[in-house]
């Protein structure tokens, strides 16, 4: 089933330096209980892709489609669009201590998202805020919601920020790097928390984030972007065993690994992430890539390559990649 | 092999410990806490030790007490022989030249409104050197770190943040020195580019034969970067030793769960590894736990463990390697 359809999204931004096109027309959809994964670089348009799907670009010129179980969101009036958000689709930001104000307790922030979409009195709204805050694995939800979030430890807030989606259930979520503040072993107990929540209520989630490790744990299908666009999109398997495009190789060989073997070099990538104002023509990652560099092709220079099928289930935008469906 | 031996050591660290003064108010005088607490190595010519933990264990602290940007406030640390945790500046000086550092940010540890010319030379123009050896040097090691000449008379803004760090680089090796402490050098970086640092790192160590600290959360780099790795947990050195060792059979059960919590790149072995999920946060420096201060997150943990805290020594679990846990792993 699906939940969210996205279609040739867009996204620029005019600066004084010029128009910036930070997402140039990427393509998915995310299914009930599905995980999507966004991988990407910094610049890459993974985190500005999540806010143009939660209609949160104030002044940035939005293009395509976003459909919400068949509701187009996109060009729909501000009340239809703030009816979901939040209510049906929530997001959890990578900084729980900027994304929660610090002068109001966690259970009145929890209660006061709850208000705007159910109503009913504010002791109503507590009693949920502190059902939720046990939900998430929060010891002594009742005293806790009373706390502001600098007493909150950093995993405990990022706790609360999954709360304060869940409080309104959701069915979908969008995680935006939720994990990249926290250590490694707070970090596990986060997506330990997503998967279980996931597999309770079959919540469709888009995990956005840098790490292919987090992304190799909850990921059922990855998207990959580079450069604001789709460099490839697979199920999860087979990017990390049968990655097509040059750049998910690249990533992949440039990872130092805690399960590799001894002695083998990290293979990195050349040079650095195309600027969003003066990018490469053609292929984003031509400049950079082993493949065009050992065989230019005028291919890889003129228009700039969409995903395409190249093998069941697996799209890759690489204009040197052999179909073989 | 872990032990100190002042004779084949660069560095010998010796019960350092750091307490920064704790909370005080009208009515209550804060005890110290306790940043690091009884950390001992060493680190010998031309290699890798890695320091890993997670924020708050203290690691940064240990970095800055090594090349005294941080006084330490018991302990010593001994750099080619001689005690550099009670000298004077002046006589620093020329035991600086040779212990030097490279920071996490690298545009905030690079002055903007000076050009990399200017950045890269520093260390040199406090060493006296001539002005004509200078220029001679700086266009070297520009060179060695992957950077052209023509970027010299540029400012940090106009670099990437990779290129940036290769200036931190070029800035700490101006003086030779033998021993570099590296604070997270890599983690501000994207993937792409960490390789690119990493493996810069790893040549100029073999070309120029440098010892590494290398200050790190990520343990992947760190196994790939170190030759030996110490693990801090809360202000102390939970486990030490051969990185083969401690990545393939840790001994502290700190290690074991840490090791377990970092997700690895490979759906199918993630759906079948055994995750050892650590309950709670790490604890607060200001108020540690009793014995061993890892007990209250510990599955093994037994009465011995909240009263005593254990020692590091050498553990029936293999090679050298050291670990302070009362029930290490055989």
């Amino acid at each position: 089933m699906t939940l969210l359809e996205v279609r040739d999204l867009a996204v620029e931004f005019s600066t004084p330096e010029g128009t910036v096109r930070a997402v140039k027309g990427v393509d998915f959809t995310v299914g009930r209980g599905r995980t999507l994964g966004i991988v990407g670089e910094s610049g890459s348009g993974k985190s500005v892709t999540s806010l143009a799907v939660m209609g949160l670009h104030r002044g940035a010129k939005v293009t395509g489609s976003v459909r919400y179980e068949g509701t187009e969101l996109l060009g729909a009036p501000e009340e239809t669009v703030r009816k979901l958000r939040g209510r049906r689709m929530a997001m959890v930001f990578q900084d729980a201590l900027t994304s929660l104000h610090p002068y109001f307790t966690i259970g009145d922030q929890i209660a006061e998202a709850y208000r705007e979409h159910h109503g009913g009195t504010r002791r109503a709204a507590l009693k949920r805020a502190v059902e939720v805050l046990g939900d998430v694995g929060i010891p002594e939800p009742a005293r806790r919601a009373g706390e502001h979030p600098h007493q909150f430890s950093g995993g405990m807030r990022q706790r609360a920020m999954i709360a304060l989606a869940l409080s309104c259930e959701p069915d979908l979520i969008i995680a935006d790097e939720p994990t990249t503040a926290l250590d490694v072993t707070v970090q596990a107990q986060v997506l330990e928390l997503l998967a279980k929540i996931q597999q309770d209520r079959g919540l469709g989630i888009i995990m956005i984030t840098h790490d292919l490790g987090v992304i190799a744990r909850v990921a059922d299908d990855v998207l990959v972007m580079y450069g604001g666009s789709a460099a490839e999109q697979a199920p999860a398997d087979t990017l990390f065993t049968a990655p097509r495009h040059p750049y998910t190789r690249g990533l992949l060989d440039s990872l130092p690994r805690l399960d590799a073997e001894d002695g083998e070099a990290l293979r990195s990538i050349p040079g650095s992430p195309p600027s969003l104002l003066d990018p490469p023509a053609g292929c984003a990652f031509h400049p950079r890539c082993p493949v065009y560099a050992a065989n230019p092709s005028p291919l890889c220079t003129g228009e700039r390559p969409l995903l395409r099928q190249v093998a069941p289930g697996h799209q890759n935008a690489c204009q040197l990649d052999e179909v073989t469906v | 092999m872990t032990g100190n031996d002042p004779k084949t050591a660069l560095l010998t660290v010796k019960d350092l410990g750091m307490t920064f003064p704790g909370p005080r108010g009208t009515f209550r005088r804060g005890g110290g806490i306790k940043a690091v607490d009884g950390v001992s190595f060493d680190v010998r010519p031309g290699e890798t030790l890695g320091l890993v933990g997670e924020s708050g264990c203290g690691k940064s602290t240990t970095g800055r007490m090594l090349v005294r940007l941080l006084d330490p406030t018991a302990g010593r640390v001994d750099f080619r022989g001689k005690d550099i945790t009670r000298t004077g500046q002046r006589e620093l000086r020329p035991l600086r030249s040779k212990l030097q550092m490279i920071f996490q940010d690298p545009f905030a540890s690079l002055n903007p409104r000076q050009t990399v010319q200017q950045i890269v030379s520093a260390p040199l123009r406090a060493q006296g050197t001539s002005a004509d050896a200078i220029r001679r040097e700086v266009r070297e090691l520009i060179q060695l770190v992957g950077l052209a000449p023509e970027h010299l008379e540029r400012y940090p803004h106009q670099f990437s943040g990779g290129q940036a760090q290769r200036i931190g680089i070029a800035r700490a090796l101006a003086t030779r020195p033998e021993l570099v402490v590296a604070d997270e050098p890599v983690s501000a970086l994207d993937v792409s580019i960490q390789a690119q640092i990493v493996g810069l790192m790893e040549r100029l160590q073999r070309e120029l034969g440098v010892a590494y600290v290398f200050i790190a959360h990520d343990l992947a780099v760190v196994k790939h970067i170190s030759h030996r790795v110490a693990v801090m947990y809360l202000g102390r050195i939970v486990e030490i030793g051969d990185k083969h060792e401690v990545y393939g059979n840790p001994a502290h059960p700190y290690t074991k769960a840490l090791l377990s919590a970092v997700p690895l790149p490979d759906p199918a072995a993630e759906r079948v590894r055994e995750r050892i999920v650590l309950l709670g946060d790490p604890p607060s420096p200001a108020n540690p736990p009793s014995g061993c201060t890892f007990h209250p997150r510990c599955a093994k943990a037994q009465d011995v463990c909240r009263t005593e805290p254990p020692l590091l020594q050498i553990t029936t679990a293999g090679g050298g390697r050291q670990a302070a846990c009362h029930f290490p792993e055989a």
